[in-house]
């Protein structure tokens, strides 16, 4: 007999599709704390949920979208940023959100990111990085830190990592943002403002993945990554991005590094097409001809 | 329904076949494409950037084939309809998501402007080389619907009929051109939009609490919703039940994929759509499709003046094959002629299907051109022996 | 009086101590009892520390506890 209060009700469960919970995400993982703060994240946005979509590639976070009740797409592998990108242009109503990991967006769709991004289409990008690719047994990614033991680097990953802020900004977004899974409130809180912002919007989150990651690189267990986000991360809001990558045991830099506005994809268009062809411009269905 | 009239360029026009099948998507109602440039099929794309501002709706050039033909997907869940075109190396990179459109139930069309391979082959000369990787192209069981157009009217009319069969079966349609038809100029006639039969997209009409993503009700194909219309719903390329959850059974999948395929199978004699002439008689079948069924044709009409029985089945639909009615002809044919622009993909299928009754004689080409309507002339003549 | 209290929902839990951890105002520990699944739950150790900040209902990844302040539990929750 365990001596605690059941009660069968959570702030998050209106957002989640009950029904498949408990999911499939293993203990000490931190997807499921990123889903908490981007719940609070659909709260306190006060976004008509009926409006949002969210779109998942493949592997670990790329099963967010399934656990959402929201209108969901759980696409192919590196692919949720073109699928997104052809829902956003045809539906400029919705908000479309890019939920899913960093092998998926940056290995195999690391093409589509730095192009949306460029594009600058408005889309919320939210990347889980655990620094491995999880899903498939805990090969080496793009994101694994040099020296790092993977099932694919056995030795230790001589490849250097891509510094994701530093990529994103490079490629264009207008926000670029990292936290941790420490960082709930604010995760929440840059969540909420990619939530009510226009133009490509990218979040890292650091998460834990204990069983792939950490296991074989003796670093503990998800408790522990979590206390080490907390002792080792620094906050620099603001931050040179090309000063901001990772480490196997370094400090991990958050904060807000980038917000600017820029004109986007579809502004642009309308812009241009109006500016060509006047009133023969027929502007696609639901936008706003501006 | 028929067309919306700002999509259709009603009269008499002097057009290729790609620019014609641009026009068969616009009056076929897609307001969307995404497409990466890929000789010989980018005009297609190109007169749809230059014509859909002035209609209403989106051309986005992606990244690559990959990005273009799932933005299409993108666009059709929110509620447009969409497509894209290729050709072979953008092909082999669609193959992906011809896949995730069949297991989604995505309706949607891809366009293959073919020219010769493998790999880079020959970007700007003609081949049909890409037939059996329509039908069994991306990985997984599953039946596919492809059209193959024999001239620019053609072009427009199967395109057409390509976005209606997609609705129908929500399915990906492909439309099998090839080089010569796409660059081939030729008068294409477009009708009033009235005289246009569209099918609408097959929106549920339940509320969202009695709704379920791919519960069907009467045929094999579910009705659909899109984006922000309030039903929260889940796609996913995984095996999934009827609500559109993952299930990692052996059942569910023995369930989805038999539907699947069901659905075009159960109705591959009403959309096996053929150009038959002289079939009653015939001693020597020729089956041709796309640019190679015109040169058949000089070649049939020489073989008639010179005293032999050949009929013509011509195939519109390509996938699904004509089953019976060649196993039909096979009774009672000596031999079937089957000249294609490759080294004899399509003849594996007249073989299949005549089941040893009447010989099958291929006549391949490599591609690069077309045949000499002598090179099939004399097959049909051994044909006839 | 405590200001709030949390919701477990036990067989949830897969034991992570994220909860327990990170409580500002260290209100649970781990059971030495196991759910169904073999976890060990956190329970509530110090009840009337409770702020009903819902830190550990952020944290948590299995959606397996959540804190409310007291007497707003009826109205958050028909929210």
């Amino acid at each position: 007999m365990i001596p605690v209060e059941e009660v069968a009700t959570n702030p998050v469960e209106p957002f989640l599709r009950m029904e498949r919970i408990p999911h499939i995400w293993c203990p000490g993982c931190g997807i499921g704390t990123s889903v908490n703060s981007f719940t609070r994240a659909l709260i306190e946005s006060e976004a008509d949920l009926n409006k949002i979509a969210i779109v998942s590639g493949i592997g670990c976070t790329g099963r967010v979208a399934g656990y959402m009740k929201l209108d969901s797409f759980h696409t192919t592998h590196g692919r949720a940023i073109p699928f997104a990108t052809g829902l956003k242009l045809a539906r400029p109503d919705l908000t479309v959100v890019v939920y899913s990991g960093d092998g998926d967006l940056f290995a195999i769709g690391g093409n589509h990111f730095i192009h949306a991004a460029r594009r600058n289409i408005d889309l919320k990008v939210i990347c889980v990085n655990n620094l491995i690719y999880a899903m498939t047994g805990g090969q080496a990614a793009p994101t694994t830190p040099v020296t790092a033991v993977s099932t694919t680097s056995p030795y230790g990953c001589y490849e250097p990592p891509f510094n994701l802020p530093y990529l994103a900004a490079a490629a264009g977004a207008t926000y670029v943002a990292r936290w941790t899974t420490f960082h709930v409130r604010q995760l929440a809180r840059a969540m909420k403002e990619i939530l009510r912002r226009k133009g490509f919007s990218f979040i890292e989150v650091i998460s834990p993945c204990p069983t792939l990651y950490q296991r074989r690189n003796k670093m503990g267990d998800g408790l522990d990554a979590m206390k080490f986000y907390k002792e080792h991360s620094k906050v620099k809001n603001g931050a040179p991005t090309a000063e901001v990558g990772l480490d196997i045991a370094g400090d991990i830099i958050v904060g807000k590094f980038i917000e600017i506005e820029r004109p986007s994809y579809a502004d642009v268009m309308r812009h241009q097409l109006h500016a060509r062809l006047g009133d023969r411009y027929a502007c696609e269905e639901g936008a706003v001809c501006q | 329904m028929t067309a919306d009239p700002k999509g259709v360029l009603t009269g008499a026009h002097f057009l290729d076949g790609d620019q014609a099948c641009t026009e068969g998507c616009l009056a076929a109602g897609a307001r969307f494409a995404a497409g990466y440039p890929i000789t010989p099929s980018t005009e297609i794309v190109e007169r749809f950037a230059q014509r859909i501002p002035t209609v209403g709706g989106v051309f986005v050039q992606m990244e690559d084939e990959l990005a273009a033909s799932i933005a299409i997907q993108g666009a059709v869940w929110g509620g447009a309809k969409a497509f894209t075109v290729t050709s072979g190396p953008g092909f082999s990179l669609m193959m992906e998501h011809l896949g995730y459109a069949v297991m989604t139930e995505t309706p949607c069309v891809l366009v293959n402007v073919q020219r010769g391979g493998p790999s880079t082959g020959l970007p700007t000369l003609p081949a049909q080389s890409d037939m059996m990787q329509a039908r069994w192209g991306s990985h997984g069981d599953y039946e596919i619907i492809a059209l193959s157009p024999s001239s620019p009217q053609e072009c427009f009319d199967l395109t057409i009929q390509a976005f209606n069969l997609s609705e129908e079966f929500r399915v990906p349609v492909l439309l099998m051109m090839d080089e010569c038809v796409g660059h081939m100029t030729e008068k294409v006639v477009i009708p009033e939009a009235e005289g246009i039969e569209i099918r609408p997209r097959r929106l549920t009409t339940l509320p969202p609490d009695q709704f379920t993503l791919y519960a069907t009700n009467g045929d094999m194909v579910p009705d659909m919703v899109h984006a922000g219309m309030g039903y929260r719903f889940h796609v996913t390329g995984l095996t999934h039940d009827d609500r559109g959850y993952p299930a990692m059974t052996a059942q569910a999948q023995d369930k989805l994929i038999r539907r699947l395929k069901g659905k075009i199978s159960t109705a591959a004699e009403r959309i096996a759509f053929r150009d038959e002439e002289a079939l009653d008689d015939a001693e020597v079948v020729v089956v041709s499709y796309g640019i190679t069924a015109r040169v058949a044709q000089r070649a049939i009409e020489d073989a008639r003046r010179k005293g032999l029985k050949v009929g013509k089945l011509r195939l519109i639909t390509v996938w699904p094959f004509p089953e019976r009615q060649v196993r039909e002809l096979a009774g009672r044919v000596k031999a079937f002629v089957v000249p294609e622009l490759n080294m004899g993909q399509m003849a594996l299928e007249v073989e299949r299907a005549a089941g040893g009754r009447a010989r099958t004689i291929p006549v391949p080409h490599a591609g690069g051109t077309v045949h000499q309507p002598a090179d099939i002339l004399r097959a049909i003549e051994e044909a006839a022996k | 009086m405590a200001k709030g209290s949390v919701s477990i929902i036990v067989e949830r839990c897969k034991g992570c101590a994220f909860c327990v951890e990170f409580c500002p105002t260290k209100v649970l520990a781990l059971s030495s009892a196991f759910n169904a699944k073999g976890y060990h739950p956190p329970h509530v150790v110090a009840p009337e520390k409770c702020s009903g900040c819902d830190l550990c209902g952020m944290y948590c990844p299995d959606f397996a506890i959540y804190g409310y302040k007291i007497g707003k539990k009826e109205s958050e929750a028909a929210a």
